[in-house]
């Protein structure tokens, strides 16, 4: 047995009985004629470096030898930093991160390998034991803390006084609402969630084209064609973005033999259809169109529309057809909405039907 | 005042006099400064989590020194070509400035985003250590709700910091996210509005992100690390099942030095990893999907990878769910998005946060556990945690269906088709497969116990008849595979009293019954000393080998119970040796 | 895909597939002499467009019909003019070797000058558009910043951030840009092969094409913080997390808990 300063063989130990409640067992049922005996420790077995002072020598050489890298690390950190520049090239962007990066690394794992090689083969390897004792208070212990709560309630009388608790509890619940009320109040803006039904799209609104903001002729969509389209005057909105996240429209020319079927009537233009790119299941932009097939693929879920048979799901998780944007040309030939989109864009809310 | 002693000579000496007349630290010093912890490498994969926390710590202070968390527009003046003269929020441009105009910034970027990688694999794994081995049981079932709101933290922390920088993929992930709390019904909008403070995206979602991320989560986690570890002293660490080791005792090395140095140490190791992959592999090149746009998306969107089951979930929901109420103007419920975003996570993390009640309700189990369960010996518990893991890893899978179509040239639709049935059959299949295993392997134990190694040596007897040499395993060997209580389902009293009154509790007693029979009705029972003794008597051969171990020969008495409650008593021993089904 | 990836970031790459691209822009500039992108195959002498037709006959006729009108699975090829001929055939994609969803990119199966035959054959069907200039395709000349901006909105969602590749639906694909040469980037913009739509010169003018032939090839270079991971995002990220960071990890910890010897 290699237990020696407060330790002691397993089978031998007693139960701590001294908590006397019936579900506390921290004895398994080894003492039961049923099970076999606890064996106790095995022996202990030596290590190359407690019986051999080279193997000894060398694990500790070992260990300066890791330090000393920790420390070359740091030096080459140091180094790193000032030898190289970041630059404005990605190779030269590059080099300082890896010197860096190496510098600290190795700083690091000549440290924590040397202090764990030394724990292995240097330090104390026998192993010990210690008691255990059961989590739950004594019987007396929980019977005097019973008795210390008893005496305050007792000493603030709240048990007695009805008006009092009911005061008490009242001001601690009603107090957050001074944190609570400006908060929800201010939170979310102006709250006015109709906001969310409408885009910047309205009649005569000129389609242009993302990022650049031309103007789109209907001569140029070719067949074949997909543009990417944000509303005329973006740019001049008080906040771009927010528009943007509803209004951005995907363009598509098809062979108007090829259109099954569409949101509205005459919502297109001779095969020019503008459908919105928001996707209707969680609101990623669906911009994988593929010129052959007519479908549109969302890059986030999978969801597949259809663009010749009014944008309807052929697969994925999404339920409804991307809203359809009615368009037509001005008198100088350029492409315009005819109206907002006819429904709210973009994934399902409660209210929006509405 | 006990000061009255001789003054301390030595400076450290002075020091310690200094500290312990102040805080009496002198007392904290003896009781924990030896303190024993067992020593197993799975005991490590907590101090992964936690070392890689301090790392994000670390790191994390050093990005707070020159990130902006603001969504004001700016135009980039920077070196980073791809760039020049976009407009882009200030969180982004400074980013890019922490990242290509501060020596070293790139490479704290790269060691926090890894860190936080490994963070929520770290926990990951240590939860499976702590699940798989039974450490959640009594009394350390509050420890795993501490460990279960650590995880939740610990993703709420990812999600935030992976948003900050304002890029276009993370820009899409908050979309989605957008996307989600929208479809949920009544307060959906309002809650979109709460969150980004008026219409997405809003001005306000960086800055609440950066708060959220660097003040409130941490802040908790924290806390509730602190908590934890303060449990674990508490407790006192588990240890494996072997020789010498008891529930009552705990086996390993003392603190000051040995854990000093291995777990100081692996903390160095930790850091130096992740800082090695830092400095070697890129991460979150955010330079690469420009500024966030609500018009542009990339192929391969994804969220980091202990978000992807979510990804997954929505991924294979097909969408015939959505429903509009109550006439055709009516309300819309989106139960295509509310099943895989909210449905699917909640049951998975809600059979994870309680399974410590619910065993030990199913069991009638109220004993204190210090020794670990090995796997094998409970297999109910095993094959469900497999079969939640089988299901897990399905949604991960589905959530990465376009990187696997293109780089196995499958179609992403018969794969997402593949994955919604697998996603119902693969943790069905994985639960029936793995407890037979679990219960080959104990059945494997038993006949090694009983009959000890094939050692390969023939013995022919004077009587001509040949025999193969069994070697019975020693003491320490066996106690391995023999020393686990044997389980039963419980049983419970009949419905009605000797006067045929109907009972109370009858009806959550039959419910409890049931629980116990899935859990314990397959099952292996240890060799007994009896049937070791049993099994040498009649088979003479085995006796050959070097068997000084005899059993102790007394024989069957009460048996220890398994089941607690007064009113739960193990069934009958007769006749259920070790029934196997 | 995966191959070209990993070669990817070999430092000489950028400089041999310019070289490459130069080369070969500058040899189809010798052949055909266009004056503009617009211009009509006007330059192609009827030599080289007899040798396209007999060529023609030989390998593309079987799917595309002798008179080049194709039938209702196969395109005609009557108006794609010389830039889908060259992008097509100059990067192995015809003559097809079998059906599937796509068809892949493979060494390619004529030589330039029977490219070129081939090209103006078709050119001649109709008009089109034609190969790119050398000077069109120079990614020196291009702005990589206005290029990224276009990249991002009307390429990577399918073709990847990067130019990485991605997946399309029901077993198609967006391959990988790195290796694709700026002219048959141009070419393949211009006349949307297969699976991709048209970007013609009113969606994307040419100096806009050029800008995002100069953002990919900016690709080309390794990137500032190491290894790319194939620049895959945040899966292959998390994978080897797991595999690396764990493994090494999880191998440091069986150490630190087995006994010394």
């Amino acid at each position: 047995m290699s237990i020696t300063q407060h330790g002691h063989d397993g089978h031998d130990e007693q139960p701590h009985a001294d908590t006397a409640g019936s579900d506390v067992v921290l004895r398994e049922g080894e003492d039961s004629p049923e099970r076999f005996p606890n064996p106790g420790f095995g022996p202990h077995r030596p290590r190359r470096s407690d019986v051999d002072p080279a193997a000894n020598k060398r694990a500790e050489r070992q260990v300066v030898a890791l330090f000393a890298i920790s420390i070359l690390g740091t030096i080459g950190f140091i180094t790193a930093y000032f030898a190289f520049p970041l630059g404005d090239s990605p190779q030269t962007l590059h080099r300082s991160n890896l010197t860096l990066g190496l510098g600290l690394a190795f700083a690091l794992l000549g440290i924590g390998l040397a202090a764990v090689h030394w724990a292995k083969s240097l330090m104390n390897d026998h192993e010990k034991a210690e008691d255990r004792h059961a989590q739950r208070s004594s019987d007396q212990t929980r019977a005097e803390a019973v008795q210390v709560l008893k005496d305050g309630v007792e000493d603030s009388a709240i048990g007695r006084r009805g008006v009092l608790k009911g005061a008490l509890v009242s001001s601690l619940a009603l107090f957050p609402l001074t944190i609570a009320l400006p908060l929800i109040g201010e939170v979310g803006e102006d709250w006015n969630v109709r906001k969310l039904k409408h885009t910047m799209w309205a009649k005569n609104k000129k389609l242009t084209i993302d990022p650049t903001g031309r103007p789109i002729k209907a001569a140029d969509v070719t067949i074949g064609s997909v543009v990417h389209v944000i509303p005329e005057g973006l740019d001049e909105t008080g906040a771009p973005l927010d528009e943007k996240a509803k209004a951005v429209v995907l363009l598509v020319r098809l062979d108007p033999r090829d259109i099954k079927s569409e949101q509205g009537e005459g919502w297109s233009y001779d095969g020019i259809v503008a459908f919105s790119k928001i996707c209707t299941h969680v609101g990623c932009p669906v911009a994988l169109y593929e010129q052959q097939t007519h479908h549109l693929l969302c890059p986030c879920h999978q969801s597949t529309f259809d663009v010749a048979d009014g944008a309807k799901v052929v697969f994925g998780p999404a339920k409804r057809p991307l809203p359809q944007l009615p368009i037509t040309v001005d008198d100088e030939g350029y492409l315009v909405a005819q109206s907002d989109f006819h429904e709210p864009i973009g994934p399902s809310f409660w209210e929006r039907l509405r | 005042m006990s000061a009255t002693t001789a003054p301390p000579s030595g400076k450290a000496a002075r020091t310690a006099d200094y500290l312990d007349q102040r805080t009496g630290i002198g007392t904290a010093v003896k009781e924990f400064a030896r303190k024993i912890f067992p020593d197993h490498w799975s005991f490590l994969l907590g101090e992964i989590a936690l070392y890689s926390f301090v790392t994000l710590l670390i790191s994390g202070v050093f990005l707070t020194m020159f990130f902006v968390p603001s969504m004001a527009e700016v135009h980039y003046d920077g070196p980073w070509p791809t760039m020049h003269g976009v407009e882009m929020s200030e969180a982004f441009a400074s980013t890019l400035r922490l990242s290509f105009e501060v020596r070293g910034g790139l490479l704290m970027r790269q060691i926090h985003h890894w860190a936080a990688l490994i963070f929520m694999a770290a926990i990951v794994t240590h939860m499976m250590r702590v699940f798989f081995t039974g450490a959640f049981r009594k009394p350390r079932e509050l420890n795993w709700v501490v460990g279960f709101v650590l995880l939740i933290l610990g993703l709420a922390a990812g999600f935030s910091g992976y948003s900050l920088p304002d890029d276009v993929l993370s820009g899409n992930g908050l979309r989605i996210t957008d996307g989600v709390i929208k479809a949920i019904p009544i307060v959906g909008s309002y809650l979109s509005y709460f969150v980004f403070g008026g219409e997405f995206p809003g001005h306000d979602i960086i800055p609440r992100l950066f708060t959220v991320h660097i003040l409130l989560v941490p802040g908790l986690i924290l806390a509730l690390i602190a908590l934890h570890l303060f449990f674990v002293v508490l407790h006192k660490h588990t240890q494996y099942p072997g020789s010498g080791r008891t529930n009552a005792n705990v086996v390993g090395y003392p603190l000051f030095p040995i854990y000093v140095a291995k777990a100081g140490g692996y903390f160095f190791v930790v850091f130096g990893v992740i800082a090695l992959m830092g400095a070697t592999l890129s991460i979150n090149p955010v330079w690469n999907y420009g500024p966030y746009d609500p018009s542009p998306v990339s192929a391969g969107a994804q969220p980091d990878w202990y978000m992807l089951f979510l990804e997954g979930s929505l991924r294979l929901m097909p969408g015939q769910t959505e429903y509009v109420l109550f006439g055709p103007d009516g309300y819309t419920l989106s139960l295509n998005v509310l099943i895989p975003a909210v449905v699917v996570p909640g049951v998975l993390f809600t059979l994870l946060a309680l399974y410590p009640f619910v065993e030990s309700f199913a069991t009638g189990d109220k004993r204190e556990h210090h020794v670990l369960d090995r796997p094998r010996n409970r297999p109910f518990r095993t094959a469900f945690g497999v079969s939640l893991l089988t299901a897990f890893f399905i949604l991960v899978l589905a959530g990465s269906n376009d990187i696997i179509a293109t780089h196995f040239h499958l179609s992403i639709n018969d794969i997402t088709w593949v994955f919604r049935f697998l996603f119902f059959l693969g943790p069905w299949a994985a639960f029936v497969i793995t407890k037979r295993i679990c219960l080959a392997l104990q059945r494997k134990d038993r006949e090694l116990v009983l009959h000890g190694h094939e050692t390969g040596q023939i013995v022919r007897f004077a009587s001509g008849e040949y025999i193969e040499v069994h070697k019975p395993l020693d003491a320490h060997e066996r106690w391995l595979r023999v020393q686990h209580d044997p389980t039963r389902p419980i049983q419970i009293e009949p419905a009605e009293d000797s006067r045929g009154v109907r009972r109370k509790g009858y009806r959550t007693d039959r419910m409890r019954q049931r629980l116990s029979q899935l859990f314990y009705e397959d099952r292996v029972e240890p060799v007994t000393p009896a049937e070791l003794e049993a099994s040498h008597s009649h088979g003479e051969h085995d006796a050959l080998g070097s068997d000084q171990e005899k059993a102790p020969a007394q024989l069957l008495g009460e048996s220890a119970p398994t089941g607690g409650g007064t009113r739960l008593r193990p069934e009958d021993e007769t006749g259920h040796g070790t029934r196997n089904r | 895909m995966k191959a070209l990836a990993a070669r990817r970031h070999d430092r000489r790459a950028p400089v041999v597939l310019l070289l490459l691209a130069l080369l070969l822009t500058g040899a189809l500039y010798a052949v055909l002499s266009p004056t503009s992108a617009d211009a009509a195959p006007a330059a192609a002498s009827a030599d080289q467009v007899e040798t396209g037709e007999k060529l023609f006959q030989a390998n593309c006729a079987t799917c595309h019909g002798p008179d080049a009108t194709g039938t209702d699975v196969v395109p005609s090829l009557v108006g794609v003019g010389a830039a889908a001929v060259d992008f097509q055939v100059g990067t192995g994609r015809m003559p097809m070797q079998a059906n599937g969803p796509q068809a892949p990119a493979k060494p390619a199966q004529f030589d330039e000058e029977q490219i070129a035959a081939l090209a103006a054959y078709v050119a001649a069907l109709g008009p089109g558009p034609a190969v790119p200039t050398a000077e069109q395709v120079d990614p020196a000349l291009g702005d990589p910043a206005n290029g990224m901006a276009l990249f991002r909105t009307n390429c990577s969602m399918c073709h990847n951030a990067v130019g990485a590749g991605g997946a399309l639906s029901q077993g198609k694909w967006a391959p990988n840009l790195w290796e694709t040469t700026p002219t048959h980037l141009y070419e393949a913009m211009a006349t949307g092969p297969q699976s991709m739509p048209v970007f013609n010169d009113a969606t994307l003018t040419p100096d806009e094409k050029r800008d995002i032939i100069a953002y990919v090839d900016l690709q080309r270079e390794s990137p500032p913080g190491g290894l790319d991971l194939g620049s895959l995002g945040p899966v292959s990220e998390g994978l080897w997390a797991w595999v690396i960071g764990m493994g090494l990890l999880i191998g440091a910890a069986v150490w630190i808990g087995a006994r010394s010897s």
